[in-house]
């Protein structure tokens, strides 16, 4: 287990395809959600991020696209700060990163088939319709959901969501992708078919993953490294085994409480 | 009383920079096309039924109403020209926006909301999707092109209420009733009128649309969202109706 200084230092630049610098977030006067945040995400690598509910690990994952403002620090995802980025500038490095939200949000008055298409017409033109219908399906084969591609939203149970989700999440072939509690609200078999097919695009796609959950059997099974947010700031950050024997007391009862 | 006031000119300030963002994104491309089409056909094409069962009873009960103070008078003959006068000047503008802010901007309102709510904006968002031009610009342009025609067609089926009407007590043919109307009508009577239901439409769009796009998280606001999109919008077409009202009737007395 390394503190946040030894592994900011190890760490080439070359390497990191995510950095974040004194990352400082509040919303209203007395708020502060983010008190100088520190990491670093290296190529091909998962990085989970555990912390308790309001330690400001979803607001974090939001700043990564810009979905949030950071107030202070730098942002550096694919070599730009996309804190200093226009709306025009950003959507450029937007395309390079799928999002996963914790309710899929998938759009609820389109088809499956649309919802994937919905994205790629818009960003790929010179594309044809035989070759999109090519690679929904593949898209879809890739989830495991090939026989959904008629259906509604509506019809889908919450797995199946979360694996259209992430289909229409990968259709824009991303570098990196940001899951934010991807298991959350799933019985234990479904959390741990979305943990291997995690691991299983980030190996044929080679993506770069940050996965914000609250599921250890997830953190243990996709986990490269692990980063724990408490008030605002990194406060661990280790393999999955190197944490386990931590001796902190804070750290022990929360571990052990998720455990549970 | 301090919060209220505080609140009154946060939003005015919010409703402003929204509009602002309109006029800019409106005339920037992409242009989306397709949606703003859907749009049209969603929010006006479907409200035609709900418009013309309500335009037809105006018409029909304005005549009904109007007919025995008109045979007082003796100015019976007056009463196709006084019904399609009111009909076009202020009873199916008013109606229709009404009826319209209940229906459209209200499901605006919701929808947005909801999608807001669900992070189904976000979601367009990090996909590099503008979701002010796709969901916003494209149904305040249907709302503003699609309430004036569906004003008009308020106007032609409440003159055929009024038709219906007259027909009750007395034998009119249609050539005759339409003949009275086109005695009675004037230019001013129709282009203020029909000018007003742009600004309705705009109206009715906008509010939905900011209400539904501001909505903060959590399912409540969607519901907050329809139902103060319809009071806003309803009493925006009020506003808007009265200084149409004083700018014809400036323009008339020149």
């Amino acid at each position: 287990m390394k503190t946040k200084e030894e592994n900011t230092n190890n760490v080439t630049s070359i390497q990191n395809i995510i950095n974040v610098k004194g990352l400082h977030l509040s919303f209203g006067k007395n708020n502060e959600v983010l008190k100088g945040i520190n990491f670093q995400v290296n190529k091909g690598e998962n990085l989970v991020v555990l912390g308790k509910s309001g330690s400001g690990k979803s607001v974090m994952i939001k700043c990564l696209v810009g979905l949030d403002k950071a107030d202070k620090g730098e942002l550096f995802v694919l070599g730009k700060d996309i804190t200093k980025l226009n709306y025009e500038q950003l959507n450029i490095i937007r395309l390079r990163i799928g999002f996963l939200f914790q309710n899929a949000a998938l759009y609820d008055s389109m088809s499956v088939k649309e919802n994937l298409m919905f994205p790629l017409k818009r960003h790929s033109k010179s594309i044809t319709t035989n070759e999109i219908d090519k690679y929904l399906i593949q898209t879809l084969k890739d989830v495991g959901l090939e026989e959904s591609i008629d259906k509604m939203p509506s019809e889908l149970s919450g797995g199946m969501r979360k694996r259209i989700g992430l289909a229409r999440t990968l259709i824009l072939k991303p570098e990196i992708i940001l899951y934010d509690e991807p298991t959350t609200g799933l019985d234990p078999i479904s959390s741990r078919e979305i943990s291997q097919l995690i691991l299983s695009i980030q190996k044929k796609n080679k993506t770069t993953s940050v996965i914000i959950t609250h599921d250890l059997a997830c953190a243990k099974l996709t986990a490269d490294r692990i980063i724990i947010l408490r008030d605002g700031v990194v406060f661990m950050e280790g393999r999955y085994d190197e944490l386990e024997k931590s001796n902190d007391e804070w750290f022990n009862s929360f571990f052990g409480i998720i455990k549970e | 009383m301090t919060t209220n006031l505080k609140d009154v000119f946060n939003n005015t300030t919010n409703v402003t920079i929204f509009t602002f963002r309109f006029w800019d994104e409106v005339f920037k491309p992409p242009f989306e096309i397709k949606e703003f089409i859907k749009q049209c056909y969603l929010l006006g094409y479907k409200a035609l039924p709900l418009v013309a069962i309500t335009g037809f009873i105006m018409g029909l009960v304005l005549t009904i109403q109007s007919r025995p103070t008109m045979a007082k008078f003796g100015a019976e003959a007056w009463l196709p020209g006084m019904v399609a006068l009111s009909m076009i000047k202020e009873v199916a503008p008013i109606i229709t926006a009404l009826i319209c802010a209940g229906k459209i901007s209200s499901g605006i309102g919701a929808e947005l909301g909801s999608m807001k709510v669900t992070e189904q904006i976000d979601a367009m968002e990090v996909s590099a999707i503008n979701p002010f031009k796709y969901l916003v610009v494209t149904r305040i342009l249907a709302t503003t092109v699609m309430i004036p025609i569906l004003v008009v067609f308020a106007d032609c089926i409440g003159i055929i209420g009024g038709f219906t009407g007259m027909n009750i007590h007395t034998d009119v043919t249609l050539f005759r009733y339409l003949h009275k109307i086109l005695e009675s009508l004037n230019f001013i009577d129709i282009v203020p009128a029909t000018i007003k239901t742009f600004f309705f439409g705009f109206f009715i769009g906008m509010i939905g649309c900011y209400k539904g796009f501001t909505a903060s998280n959590g399912t409540e606001s969607v519901g907050r969202a329809a139902n103060s999109a319809v009071v806003a919008a309803s009493l925006a077409i009020f506003i808007i109706d009265m200084i149409a009202v004083q700018l014809t009737d400036l323009y008339a007395s020149l």
